[in-house]
């Protein structure tokens, strides 16, 4: 490789370097804070670690005086329940949109690249009178439902099977399989490093979702993560930021972790499209 | 195996005809190649007997029974494609597997944990694995089992696509321009392994190539296809000494035929550029004349040229000579030692030794070569 030239090679990583500061910031203040007691938090001098170190006692207050655990198993559970029925139904819809001949192919992918416009916000009036009249108000599957069919995740896939080549599905239907064979055995592996790219973004979007959750869900037990958040604040009138910090960074832990896992399997992803 | 047999095939996508009417039947056991340059219908043609693409008319009969309707995994037909098209996320092992564990086993026995507690599933899995050794061995593909097809190189590949093809037996092969990936060395060695392996198997297969070499060198007949027409179907020799119109002529033989305007002059006897030349054929409109490479003389009567260039190719010597007439320039192929004393400049007299009388539709016409006259004087 040639050598480039160092000055414009610094300038770049110095813009880079300043953005991902800017970006990381909260999350060091937020993790710095779960670490501080109370009167230190507030201390006119800033400084990253504590003098006096009270990361236990938050982290313990975190899990005891709201069921924390509770609401990151509820946020488990919510985030791949809603991602298996996301994946169960983008595939095979991915699969019909990119490769099969069919009537009214266009005029199904133009209904999901219009349906990708369409903020959250606009149906939840009509999702939340149609779930109360199902009498499901206020029960996993009333986070759940409303988010089963992702036409993002359609979109993604569908343009990641466009690049399959096409000789490959001929392969598998003269050895024998049927469409949806096709769509399990052959396109889900090699779609894997996509399907990974939608889980993560899938989990990182459900897992902080905030805003429908909140209009579903009344029970404390049934709180998703953020909304386990906001009931902690309630409950201590933002008084008690250490606790509060704490328990952001646990719930934020799982969503860097994703990140990293997701960064791999991007990587690998690129990797195996290499092959012919 | 199973005799393949077309009857008026036709295909339009959209407005745009591909396949016109064409009827072919395939003998069991018989090595066809389907011949024509791309775009003219020939992968089209093969996707329609597999199954994997509708056809707008005609029917395809496999034995005789009428598989037109019929999707591709129910006609027992195996294909080989021009990318080899082998499951990149499986082993080959398991990319040969693939089409016995498909029809062999039922869906709930093919997942491994069902399938390894079930004593039938285990069975028919032994069964399948010896078979996969015995085509892999046959194939030279053992020690690869293991790998992923990213890991093999382009030769390899291309001899796991065959086996896949080969482990179910099935009625037909039909290989879409299998060896085009393939270097110019492996082409070779793979041309002979699968007319090697065709002969022994007693095998059908359909061949799709653009490549006249390859179809000549491998196939019992070829089938020679344009826009979508089938023009000409033949034995190899067949198709080089008797073509049955021009676009075959043309397309079949390397370097090309040399096609000339003539003139049918006085009593039937050809004339081109004004030259008789010792043949006589019948009178019709547009007439050229067809004279392969090798088909020249030189001579000292003859039409008149100039010879431009000389490719010495070591077996052969390949003249370029403009045609002091129009500056037609023909191609001549001579022996070595025929060109030894040749250079670009030179004037020639080239007589054709065998020619060919093609009309205005470019179909062939009789052709008789005059007694030769001034041969009694000598």
């Amino acid at each position: 490789m040639a050598r480039r030239a160092l000055l414009p090679e610094i300038i770049r990583h110095a813009v880079l370097i300043m953005g991902a500061a800017a970006m990381v910031s909260p999350f060091v203040v937020m993790v710095a804070i779960s670490l501080k007691p109370p009167g230190e938090i507030f201390a006119p001098q800033f400084s990253l670690l504590p003098q006096q170190w009270h990361a236990f006692e938050n982290y313990r207050d975190a899990f005891t005086r709201v069921p924390l655990a509770r609401f990151l198993l509820n946020g488990f559970l919510v985030t791949f329940c809603i991602f298996a029925a996301q994946a169960a139904t983008a595939l095979p819809m991915a699969y019909a949109l990119a490769k099969l001949r069919w009537a009214g192919r266009g005029a199904a992918f133009a209904l999901v690249l219009l349906a990708l416009l369409v903020p959250p916000q606009v149906p939840a009036i009509p999702l939340y009178i149609a779930l109360w009249q199902l009498d499901l108000l206020d029960s996993y599957a009333a986070i759940i439902l409303p988010s089963t069919i992702s036409v993002f995740g359609i979109f993604l896939m569908r343009q990641f099977f466009r690049t399959v080549p096409d000789d490959l599905i001929a392969a598998a239907r003269m050895d024998g399989m049927s469409e949806f064979a096709i769509t399990w055995r052959i396109m889900l592996p090699t779609a894997y490093p996509a399907l990974a790219a939608f889980a993560c973004l899938s989990f990182i979007w459900n897992w902080n979702e905030f805003f429908w959750p909140y209009i579903a869900i009344q029970s404390e037990h049934l709180a998703t993560p953020p909304l386990g958040i906001a009931f902690f604040s309630n409950v201590e009138a933002g008084t008690n930021w250490g606790p509060l910090m704490a328990a952001a960074t646990v719930v934020t832990a799982p969503l860097a972790l994703a990140f990293l896992l997701a960064q791999r399997a991007f990587v690998r992803g690129v990797t195996m499209t290499g092959l012919k | 195996m199973a005799s393949v047999s077309l009857e008026g095939i036709g295909k339009r996508f959209g407005a745009t005809p591909v396949l016109q009417g064409v009827s072919l039947d395939v003998a069991d056991g018989e090595f066809l190649a389907l011949l024509g340059p791309s775009g003219c219908g020939k992968s089209t043609l093969l996707r329609i007997i597999a199954g994997l693409e509708g056809c707008n008319a005609g029917t395809v009969r496999l034995d005789g029974q009428d598989v037109t309707e019929l999707p591709a995994k129910a006609r027992n037909l195996a294909m080989v494609f021009q990318s080899y098209a082998l499951y990149p996320h499986m082993t080959v092992r398991r990319n040969i597997a693939a089409p016995l564990e498909l029809r062999r086993l039922s869906a709930w026995r093919r997942p491994p944990l069902p399938g390894a507690l079930l004593p039938s599933a285990r069975a028919i899995r032994a069964g399948i694995a010896a078979e996969v050794a015995q085509v892999a061995e046959s194939l030279g593909l053992s020690a690869l089992l293991d790998r992923r097809p990213a890991q093999l190189s382009g030769g390899q590949r291309q001899r796991v696509a065959l086996a896949r093809a080969m482990v179910r037996r099935p009625a037909a092969f039909l290989m879409d321009e299998p060896l085009s990936n393939l270097d110019a060395r492996l082409r070779g060695e793979a041309r002979e392994e699968i007319v090697a392996l065709q002969r022994r198997l007693g095998a059908t297969v359909i061949y799709v190539t653009h490549d006249q070499a390859e179809a000549m060198a491998m196939a019992d007949r070829v089938a020679v296809m344009q826009a979508g027409r089938l023009l000409q179907v033949a034995p190899p020799q067949a198709l080089y000494d008797a073509p049955a119109s021009l676009e075959v002529a043309r397309f079949v033989g390397s370097p090309p035929m040399n096609i000339l305007p003539a003139r049918i002059g006085l009593g039937g006897r050809v004339e081109v550029e004004g030259v008789a030349l010792p043949f006589h054929g019948p009178a019709c409109p547009g007439p050229r004349l067809g004279v392969r490479p090798e088909a020249w003389a030189l001579g000292a009567e003859g039409l008149p040229a100039r010879l431009s260039r000389i490719e010495r190719l070591g077996a052969e010597a390949i003249l370029h000579a403009a045609l002091a007439g129009s500056g037609t320039v023909v191609t001549v192929r001579l022996a070595p030692e025929q060109a030894a004393g040749l250079s670009p400049g030179q004037a020639l007299h080239l007589t054709p030794r065998a020619a060919h009388l093609f009309d205005e539709e470019g179909l062939r016409r009789p052709l008789h070569a005059t007694l030769p006259q001034h041969a009694d004087h000598g």
